[in-house]
């Protein structure tokens, strides 16, 4: 999967949760720039997220995820290493 | 996780929930949400239905918007000690399958204690007609050693029940709610594999005792349970309703994975509560209860029995189903076959488990099965909205869904061993409580089938009525008649005067008031005890004469229709009214979308129509009968009790 591929798929995953169709991710993208986004949705989101990919983020992880560079990272990583 | 199994799926649910995004109008877009929680969803959809209908007028006072669409509204504030924010949508959404327009409130997480501990302004506001007390283990912890001996952990687990029966009788008293308690999942897992539960103050134990004390006090308190703990076992076939990483993340204690079936669990125990579940299970024949097709196979060749797997599978169908009917579910068959033939299969197949008397309602010829249940309902004087529609072939699945919407279609497995579990999921038939009057309802929907055959067959219609010796035993409403009268009251529709709904509670302190009376009544005739077929209330009421007392509520079972039991029960209510002095009687009735049935039933009665003693506006009305000089029409029924 390509970063290409997973920002859209990505993307697909928050208009989804956010009930958003304008939503446009970039990297540097983070909760304060998209509406909705907020601590309950950033946990569906986390969790959608995970239901997309077929991943799981750790514990860990999770407060690593500031904004969708983030997401996009560790998607990358846990898929390559699938 | 697959979720809602008992649901079809739809071939585009995203695309269809985008369509619907479309309608401007909300009442179009409630309809179109309502048909789309037919469909199994997961928890993204289930997030997208509840936008759907976020600006729809739901429960909201005022709106006629519920009543249109044949929802009943009601309100649930949940309480809790954990987040709980992302299983309202689930909820929300579930109700609208169920029935129900509900309007949720959330108390922020860990303040329930506050909101119990004095009145909360908000929520009385709010006027709640549920409080679910979503507790969890952490909250109670219990301040034991783990070699705590039984004796200890019988104290704190006593203590702790004291404790929760203290925030219920609150949540009672400080707003008027219904109380549902939540069942405790374990604190920790299993620290001693299957000893677990052996040591008294292990975490599984400690959560199993705790259960088990709550479910006494919840039946001697009227507490509904919502056993949490149960459908983790049971419901979820061992999928993980708790995960770990989001209660560390989020002190989730159920992951939203899992919202769908969590807000379908709460919807349909409130819906039960309301009087909304399901009633009677109809049954296709040739592969549903036995392997193959009896027309062509005789009935020594079909697949049932011991001895064969498949053969007991349809056996475990069969006792699965016998056991609901003891229960209470009216069984009927609906089945495209030779009504000779498959009669045969049930008196001359000597596996049946099922027997011919056990089924209330026996359809089978060669019509479509929209119209036999269409006959089905009306035989058994139930709305179609009661039925459940049990067939293994998809085809008439779909065509029974596709005319006849109301009436619930699961879709079953592929493999009929699978058919109990199915069953069971879906939840059709959950019960808020259980009386030994249900136990016998399958007896009396028996009689009124045969009633009603034997009622086409006369023309004579006073003799017949005359023929079924029918003794009507007219009581006050006592301690012991609470829980029935309750049901009864909360889910009668048809037969409903003012479709007003009390709690046990409210019901109990009505019969302590000197002032009112409030009445059940049972039949029993030559066929069946009907048990407690119907209450009737009448109060004082400022709007009215201070001789006169309001007929608050009037209803009656379906099931004893045109047994000219109204006008015994008039008679009797007359008589205690009159011992009391009162001089009049105003009866009332509030149309709702399902009542229609009573709209005369007070002028049938021979009450003179009267105008509303304030302005109402609305399509209420009310009739007055003098007592003592309004005659009781007359009927053929022995009338006992209150002389």
């Amino acid at each position: 999967m390509t970063e290409t591929q997973i920002y859209a798929e990505l993307t697909d995953v928050f208009r989804d949760v956010l009930g958003n169709d304008a939503i446009v991710l970039r990297p540097d993208t983070t909760a304060a720039d998209v509406d909705g986004w907020d601590s309950h949705a950033h946990v569906t989101l986390v969790v959608a997220t995970e239901m997309r990919f077929g991943i799981r983020f750790r514990t860990a992880e999770l407060e690593g995820l500031h904004n969708v560079g983030d997401f996009v990272r560790l998607i990358e990583q846990k898929r390559s290493a699938a | 996780m697959e979720q809602l199994r008992w649901l079809p799926s739809h071939p585009d649910l995203s695309s269809a929930i985008k369509a619907a995004r479309g309608q401007t109008d909300p009442e179009r877009r409630l309809c179109d949400a309502i048909a789309l929680t037919g469909y199994r969803r997961d928890f993204i959809a289930t997030e997208k239905l509840d936008r759907l209908i976020a600006d729809c007028p739901t429960a909201r006072a005022g709106s006629e918007l519920p009543a249109l669409m044949h929802l009943q509204p009601a309100r649930l504030a949940v309480l809790s000690s954990h987040t709980v924010d992302h299983l309202v949508p689930g909820m929300r959404v579930a109700g609208l399958g169920r029935r129900l327009a509900l309007d949720i409130t959330v108390t922020p997480y860990g303040l329930y204690r506050a909101v119990l501990a004095e009145r909360d302004a908000e929520l009385a506001a709010f006027a709640p007609d549920f409080i679910l007390l979503a507790l969890d283990s952490h909250e109670m912890a219990f301040d034991l050693a783990i070699d705590a001996s039984e004796a200890e952990v019988a104290r704190a687990v006593q203590e702790r029940v004291a404790d929760l029966a203290r925030l219920w009788r609150a949540a009672r008293s400080l707003y008027g709610a219904q109380v549902i308690q939540q069942t405790f999942l374990p604190a920790a897992p299993p620290l001693f594999g299957s000893l677990e539960r052996v040591v008294p103050a292990s975490p599984s134990a400690l959560a199993e005792r705790l259960n088990d004390a709550l479910r006494d006090a919840a039946r001697s308190e009227n507490v509904l349970l919502f056993d949490l703990d149960l459908h983790g076992r049971h419901l979820l076939s061992g999928q993980a309703l708790a995960d770990p990483v989001r209660w560390h993340q989020a002190k989730q204690l159920v992951s939203p994975i899992a919202a769908p079936v969590h807000g379908d669990l709460v919807a349909r125990l409130l819906a039960a509560a309301l009087g909304l579940s399901r009633k009677c299970l109809v049954m296709d024949l040739d592969n549903t209860l036995w392997g193959g097709v009896v027309g062509d196979d005789g009935v020594e060749g079909i697949r049932l029995g011991q001895g064969d797997a498949l053969g007991e599978a349809f056996l475990a169908i069969q006792g699965y189903v016998a056991l609901l009917g003891r229960r209470g579910v009216v069984l009927a068959i609906c089945s495209k076959n030779d009504p000779r033939i498959a009669e045969a299969a049930f008196s001359d197949h000597p596996e049946m488990v099922l027997h011919r008397q056990d089924i209330a309602c026996f359809m089978a010829n060669w019509d479509d099965k929209a119209t036999n249940l269409r006959r089905i309902a009306q035989d058994l004087s139930l709305g179609l909205d009661s039925l459940v529609f049990l067939d293994d072939n998809p085809a008439e699945r779909d065509i029974v869904r596709r005319e006849l919407p109301v009436v619930a279609v699961p879709e079953l497995p592929e493999d009929v061993a699978d058919y109990p579990v199915c069953l069971s999921e879906a939840g059709y038939f959950e019960a808020a409580t259980f009386t030994r009057d249900d136990a016998g309802r399958a007896q009396s929907y028996r009689a009124k089938a045969a009633h009603h055959e034997a009622l086409a067959q006369t023309t004579d219609m006073e003799g017949y009525l005359r023929g079924l010796s029918m003794t009507l035993v007219a009581s006050e409403i006592r301690p012991v008649d609470l829980p029935r009268a309750a049901q009864l009251i909360n889910k009668s529709n048809q037969f409903n005067l003012t479709t007003r709904r009390y709690t046990e509670t409210e019901l109990e302190e009505m019969i302590t008031d000197p002032g009112t009376i409030a009445m059940c009544f049972r039949l029993h005739d030559k066929f069946a005890d009907h048990g407690l077929i119907s209450v009737v209330i009448a109060r004082p009421d400022p709007e009215w004469e201070e001789q006169a007392l309001l007929i608050d509520t009037w209803l009656m079972s379906c099931r004893v229709l045109g047994r000219q039991v109204e006008a015994a029960a008039v008679e009797a209510l007359a008589a205690a009214a009159a011992r009391r002095g009162i001089r009049w009687l105003i009866g009332e009735y509030r149309p709702t979308p399902r009542n229609a049935l009573v709209a005369d039933h007070y002028g049938k009665l021979g009450f003179e129509p009267q105008h509303p003693p304030a302005e109402g506006g609305n399509a209420v009305r009310f009739w007055r009968h003098a007592i003592g000089d309004t005659p009781i029409p007359a009927h053929v029924i022995k009338l006992k009790g209150l002389q």
